[in-house]
């Protein structure tokens, strides 16, 4: 993973606005989106930006569906192009989303989350974990997914997206949430200029005479073809699996590692530090990419003597993946809120003196202790 | 035997650099190909392809892109003016058209075809409107006229229920964005010629950038309407243009 470059001076600034500087500095060249709650300072504080930034498009669209597919036309034409969105927003999105996977063209797509489903609540939520990283449209394919859970991240990950998407062509999405992009922190911002573009010989930018001509299209009539694309598509997606990134705290000896992505991950880093202080012997696995799933780090820390205790803001999403890693090594636990409420670091502390003890009595039956 | 002709006699007519070699897909006597050809023509004549984008859409003319020996982009049903947007806004100086039939630019895209030509995007979106869904096999078009029979208008199409034909073109030229909007046909020489010289005059705005040029092309659809292409042809004059006029609908006072 390249080091990002950071101003050496810090900012006090929102998730929503760090983001939203960041994809400048990032040398957006076009953004295009829709007013949402709890998002729309990304487009806010874009249009205010947008004259000193002459050579960037930013477009208010009539609607989540014009703007994805004004985001098909700009990197088709390759330009580095953004839109960002919260939770029933990128639902109406989920089509072009498909399609843009599919015709391979890179772009960055950021959902603010809130609580679904339906029209739900502007409150932070982590409900679209199966849209974002199982796919969300129609068809086999997969986003980049990075999991932001600080303000810092919110901008750090416009870079890592870019770059991600640009050289796998593929969509990269930030998959954030309210809480994320209300809240203000003290952040590095990356600095202009130092993300590099290469080049895109197969943008349709007009067809010199001396080479045939580009086309962007995800319609492959026959079925052969069509698998072929497909099978190019998967192999693609294995090979971004060099790409995973995971955070683990304390794991390496821990009875009970809590696994959290984005803000359920701070509170875990929270309970982590309560539950050691009281004796608990608690680490905090932390993946980072959501796709592709840090299935390695966990199956490695599978162990029988150990408890996985996933925390979310939903009913039980990322817990099938944690499963599907461990798969049946060790018992794995959720812990969930929903409809925009945020877990506290007591409920969950509760959940995990809960498991130390039943881990406790297995232990002592099993002639461990 | 080309060849042999060739020695023989002076070439005045033949297909034009921007228009590949791959036969096209559309049924005989159909409108699509002329079309094609005439926007080829005069991309080819004005010497602007390699400065031309198009756009194609879900419908008849899904492979135009096949065809059309320019860059261009597939966009999803209805939303072809969205990418011709995303496509023009980042290439501002270049010429980007948009390619669609009924279905998909009056109904599934109707919201995007009314906010590009608002926002007056320096585009040329070209409208082939043959009142029916061809390439699904004939269904009724939003453009259907009441009481055609269509796959789904069994019994003729009936406005009570389903709304009348959509004269979207009439509706967008109420526009401010809408910078020239025409309905034009293909089904004589003379018809043609006509929308040959609209489409060089919509090029020649979107130089100027004076906004959204719409060109509508009344077509017929000899499999959708179960007629032989002279019997469509016929028929569309005598129950398609009283509904959908040729002529010009908004011309700006330097083209008059």
């Amino acid at each position: 993973m390249p080091n990002i470059i950071h101003d050496e001076t810090p900012k006090l600034m929102k998730g929503n606005e760090a983001l939203a500087e960041a994809s400048l500095r990032a040398g957006l060249q076009a953004y295009f989106g829709y007013p949402i709650t709890p998002q729309s300072e990304i487009l806010e504080y874009l249009e205010e930006q947008a004259p000193k930034h002459p050579g960037t498009v930013v477009l208010q669209a009539e609607s989540e569906i014009a703007s994805i597919n004004m985001v098909y036309g700009a990197a088709g034409a390759g330009a580095r192009v953004m839109t960002t969105s919260s939770s029933p927003g990128i639902s109406l999105m989920q089509e072009g989303i498909s399609y843009i996977a599919a015709a391979e063209l890179p772009c960055v797509i950021a959902n603010v989350q809130r609580g679904g489903p339906g029209l739900g609540t502007i409150q932070p939520a982590q409900g679209d974990y199966f849209q974002a990283v199982k796919g969300g449209g129609h068809g086999d394919y997969h986003l980049i997914v990075l999991a932001p859970s600080s303000v810092q991240e919110m901008a750090d990950f416009v870079f890592d997206g870019f770059r991600l998407a640009e050289e796998y062509r593929m969509p990269a999405m930030i998959l954030a949430d309210g809480a994320l992009g209300q809240m203000m922190e003290k952040i590095y911002l990356p600095k202009a200029g130092s993300l590099p573009k290469q080049e895109e010989p197969w943008a349709t930018v007009g067809k010199p005479a001396a080479r045939e001509r580009n086309y962007i299209t995800s319609l492959h009539i026959e079925p052969d073809k069509m698998e072929t694309i497909n099978l190019h598509l998967q192999d693609k997606y294995r090979k971004l699996r060099k790409e995973v990134r995971v955070e683990l705290t304390n794991c390496e000896n821990a009875d009970i590692i809590l696994v959290a992505f984005g803000l359920t991950a701070r509170i875990c880093n929270k309970v982590m530090e309560v539950a050691r202080a009281k004796g608990l012997n608690v680490g905090v696995l932390r993946p980072i990419t959501l796709y592709p799933f840090p299935y390695e780090a966990i199956a490695a820390l599978a162990d029988p003597m150990r408890m996985f205790l996933t925390v979310e803001m939903n009913a039980g999403q990322m817990v099938e993946d944690v499963r599907l890693a461990v798969n049946g090594r060790c018992p794995v636990y959720f812990k969930g809120r929903m409809g925009g409420m945020v877990p506290t670091p007591e409920e969950i502390l509760l959940e995990v003196e809960a498991m130390s003890e039943k881990q406790r009595i297995t232990n002592q039956s099993a002639g461990y202790l | 035997m080309n060849e042999i002709i060739n020695e023989q006699m002076e070439v005045v007519y033949h297909k034009p650099q921007t228009l590949t070699e791959t036969p096209m897909h559309y049924c005989p006597g159909c409108g699509h190909g002329v079309v094609h050809r005439v926007l080829m023509e005069v991309i080819d004549e004005m010497g602007i392809a390699e400065q031309t984008i198009g756009v194609a859409p879900v419908g008849c003319s899904v492979f135009a892109y096949h065809y059309m020996n320019v860059d261009m982009q597939e966009a999803a049903h209805g939303r072809a003016s969205a990418v011709a947007t995303g496509v023009r806004r980042v290439l501002p100086d270049k010429f980007v058209f948009s390619y669609q039939g009924d279905g998909d630019l009056a109904a599934i895209g109707t919201g995007e075809t009314i906010h590009t030509v608002n926002r007056g995007e320096n585009i040329l979106m070209v409208f082939v409107n043959n009142g029916i869904y061809g390439m699904t096999g004939g269904q009724m078009a939003p453009t259907s006229l009441c009481g055609m029979v269509t796959s789904t208008s069994p019994y003729g199409r009936d406005a009570a229920q389903v709304g009348h034909p959509l004269k979207i073109t009439e509706m967008i030229a109420q526009l401010p964005g809408a910078y020239y909007v025409a309905r034009h046909s293909v089904h004589t020489p003379g018809a043609v010629r006509k929308l040959k010289k609209a489409f060089k005059a919509s090029f020649e705005a979107q130089k100027e950038r004076k906004g959204t040029c719409f060109i509508e092309v009344v077509s017929n659809c000899p499999s959708g309407w179960k007629m032989t292409p002279n019997e469509s042809n016929a028929w569309m004059e005598q129950h398609m243009f009283p509904h959908f006029p040729p002529g010009d609908i908004k011309v700006p006072a330097s083209m008059k």
